[in-house]
């Protein structure tokens, strides 16, 4: 099935030393910019990105085109790129694969949006923990700057271009853009209101385009093949352009990072490219498809739209992992495409556990601003522990419902929605489970059974 | 003693506050520097940074105690993060934790008998196609075995100097 497709994004990974500029210049990186910077004018680069129709990586899907349109600074205004390298969504592991094995490419996308959107400061937030990738990044800037591709004078023009990296220090919701910023401004990483939105009051107070890793990672490769070419890769038709990144953890046999069109299916996805499951006699029981916001989706679960003009119509009847992955499909099917990034997990999981699992980083991650979200994650935690343990009421699943219902639509950023929405679809898919559970606990509260004899460990 | 940084310490420093519009947006960096100096940010450092950067020592404080990776408390030299999140549940980081906590003689959150390791449990790293993992210190350990992992540690110990 992926027959017709080779990798763009990744077709250096595998290159020795492909992080080192003479390696990568070698492999073509920094052409593109060199074009982009000499010879193409900002509204030509905005052009191509907005035919490529790219959805932003981060999670949201938002058209990196359009965002790029949003701006609009004054005479004094001082526009800035902050590239979001947080990558702290539980699943998600792929933006830390371009930092390490194509830093360069990377930089020259930054190079590239800077020019687009007529900033001449970037910054590339990376979460603390990636102290390794930070380095290898830094590396990265120190050579192409002493080349003199970033600097005052970029590949011999007047347009200056400043990159540099800042650290996070551990805390999931900096990865939240506006939170990104006060984290970047030298203050805890508490999210803002918006609006105003960042393109209109960002870093600094100023105009500030944030974008994710893998985003700013692919603008290369849209304007070497143009816009059009790009987004074509894709099988889902011109509003979701182009490869991505998916990745793919959990009970498989191949967990990893994989470049794809576009539009493959959950199934191709864990079959073809993750090598099926972790152990043949334990089947897939769900599968949280885009980092642990989304909710979980069922093999078992059948598409339910006998209507024509419903958007998922062509899968009627079909399982809910035979629907292609794309931004628009998964929000038709009641998830999100989040991170693109999927956790598989097998009959041997219990899917109460699974969402106490969850549900303890939602509660210890919460920036505490908003009563709902600081309160309702709390007590989250605390209902699915008496369930867990045996100790739950009938009521107990009801009430789990409740308590999320009221976290959503009243705080300050979308942490809330990402906490409750999991945990609603949870139920939704395995009300029975919840349901048993608030009865007679879950036993022994292990979810490392299908793994325990492959590390070694006595079960 | 107050807290100092070397000449070449406070170039950097001062490269790094240059970089921003604003002193403030040094804090991180700054905090960075200091604590992979003296292995904590101690009120020492934190007055060090506040003064630094003209801030209240309540400000700088107020961003310690939001990130989980500025050690308010003294650790051992390798801190230990295990990470516990799903996907690495899933592929035995119970197993991982419960194996270190009976080589440490301590329970998360504590400090090896020997001194040498801290344990701390750590949400998602961003490793999860590579579970079960660990972070000691700035390294990533990846696709552990229990073999593995006391390979990882014997080797981590037998360069760390013995004492609290
Ligand atoms: C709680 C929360 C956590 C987030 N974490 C990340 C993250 O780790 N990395 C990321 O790129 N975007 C993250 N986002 C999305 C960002 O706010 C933002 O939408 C994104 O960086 C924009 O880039 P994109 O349009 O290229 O996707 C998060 C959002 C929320 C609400
Ligand atoms: S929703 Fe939660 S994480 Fe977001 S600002 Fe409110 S308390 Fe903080
Ligand atoms: S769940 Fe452990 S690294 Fe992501």
């Amino acid at each position: 099935m992926s027959n017709s497709f080779s990798p763009v994004l990744t077709k250096r990974y595998g290159i020795e030393g492909s992080e080192t500029l003479a390696v990568a210049e070698k492999h073509g990186v920094y052409t593109v910019a060199r074009r982009a910077l000499t010879e193409m004018t900002p509204d030509q680069l905005k052009d191509e990105v907005k035919k490529g129709s790219i959805r932003g990586r981060g999670g949201a899907g938002f058209p990196a085109g359009v965002k790029w349109g949003f701006l609009n600074p004054g005479p004094d205004n001082q526009v800035y790129l902050v590239v979001n390298g947080d990558e702290s969504e539980p699943g998600t592991f792929k933006d830390r694969t371009i930092m390490v094995k194509d830093p360069h490419r990377l930089l020259e996308g930054c190079l590239i949006a800077c020019k687009a959107i007529g900033a001449h400061k970037c910054w590339i937030y990376v979460r603390g923990e990636l102290a390794h990738a930070i380095k290898v990044l830094d590396k990265a800037i120190a050579e192409a700057r002493a080349k003199g591709y970033i600097g005052a004078t970029p590949f011999g023009t007047d347009y200056p271009i400043d990159i540099y990296t800042h650290s996070g220090a551990g805390a999931y919701i900096c990865g939240e853009e506006t939170a990104l910023l006060n984290s970047l401004e030298g203050r805890r990483g508490e999210p803002r209101l918006k609006p105003p939105f960042p393109a209109i009051k960002g870093v600094f107070d100023q105009p500030t385009i944030v974008n994710n890793i893998e985003t700013i990672a692919q603008v290369p490769d849209i304007i070497e093949m143009g816009g059009d070419a790009w987004a074509a890769m894709s099988r889902l038709g011109p509003a979701d352009g182009g490869s991505r990144l998916y990745g793919i953890s959990g009970h498989v046999k191949r967990p990893g990072v994989y470049e794809a069109p576009v539009g493959i299916t959950m199934r191709q996805l864990i079959d073809e490219y993750g090598g099926g499951m972790l152990n043949d006699e334990r089947p897939l029981k769900g599968v949280i498809p885009g980092g642990s916001s989304t909710p979980v989706l069922r093999p078992d679960r059948l598409v339910d739209a006998p209507a024509e003009d419903h958007p998922l119509h062509a899968w009627h009847g079909k399982s809910e992992i035979d629907v292609p992955m794309g931004v628009e499909t998964y929000r038709a099917l009641g998830t999100m495409l989040g991170t693109c990034c999927a956790i598989v997990m097998d009959t041997s999981v219990n899917m109460v556990d699974v969402a106490r699992n969850l549900m303890r980083f939602y509660g210890h991650e919460s920036c505490g601003q908003c009563t709902p979200c600081r309160e309702g994650s709390g007590w989250l935690v605390d209902l699915l522990d008496h369930m867990a343990e045996g100790k739950g009421k009938d009521t107990d699943t009801q009430l789990l419902a409740d308590v999320a219902n009221n976290m959503m639509g009243n705080t300050i950023c979308a942490f809330a929605e990402g906490t409750a929405m999991p945990m609603l679809g949870l139920i939704r898919q395995f009300t029975d489970e919840f349901t048993e559970a608030a009865k007679n606990g879950t036993g022994a509260g292990r979810m490392d059974d299908s793994a325990l004899a492959l590390i070694g460990a006595a079960p | 003693m107050a807290f100092q940084l070397s000449p070449e310490q406070t170039r950097e420093a001062d490269e790094i506050i240059a970089r921003y519009p604003t002193k403030r947006a040094a804090c991180l960096p700054l905090l960075w520097l200091c604590q992979r100096q003296t292995g904590w940010t101690n009120d020492e450092v934190i007055a060090f940074v506040a003064e630094k950067l003209e801030l209240s020592t309540a400000a700088v404080k107020g961003v310690v105690t939001f990130y989980t990776m500025f050690h308010e408390k003294k650790v051992a030299p390798n801190v230990v993060w295990v990470c516990r999140t799903l996907s690495c549940e899933l592929r035995g980081a119970k197993a991982v934790q419960e194996h270190m906590e009976k080589r440490f003689g301590c329970s998360a959150g504590g400090t090896s008998t020997d001194g040498k390791f801290t344990l701390l449990k750590a949400e998602c790293l961003a490793a999860c196609g590579q579970a079960p993992m660990i972070q000691v210190n700035d390294d990533y350990y990846e696709d552990l075995t229990i073999e593995k992992l006391d390979a990882v540690l014997d080797q981590i110990a037998a360069k760390t100097p013995e004492g609290k």
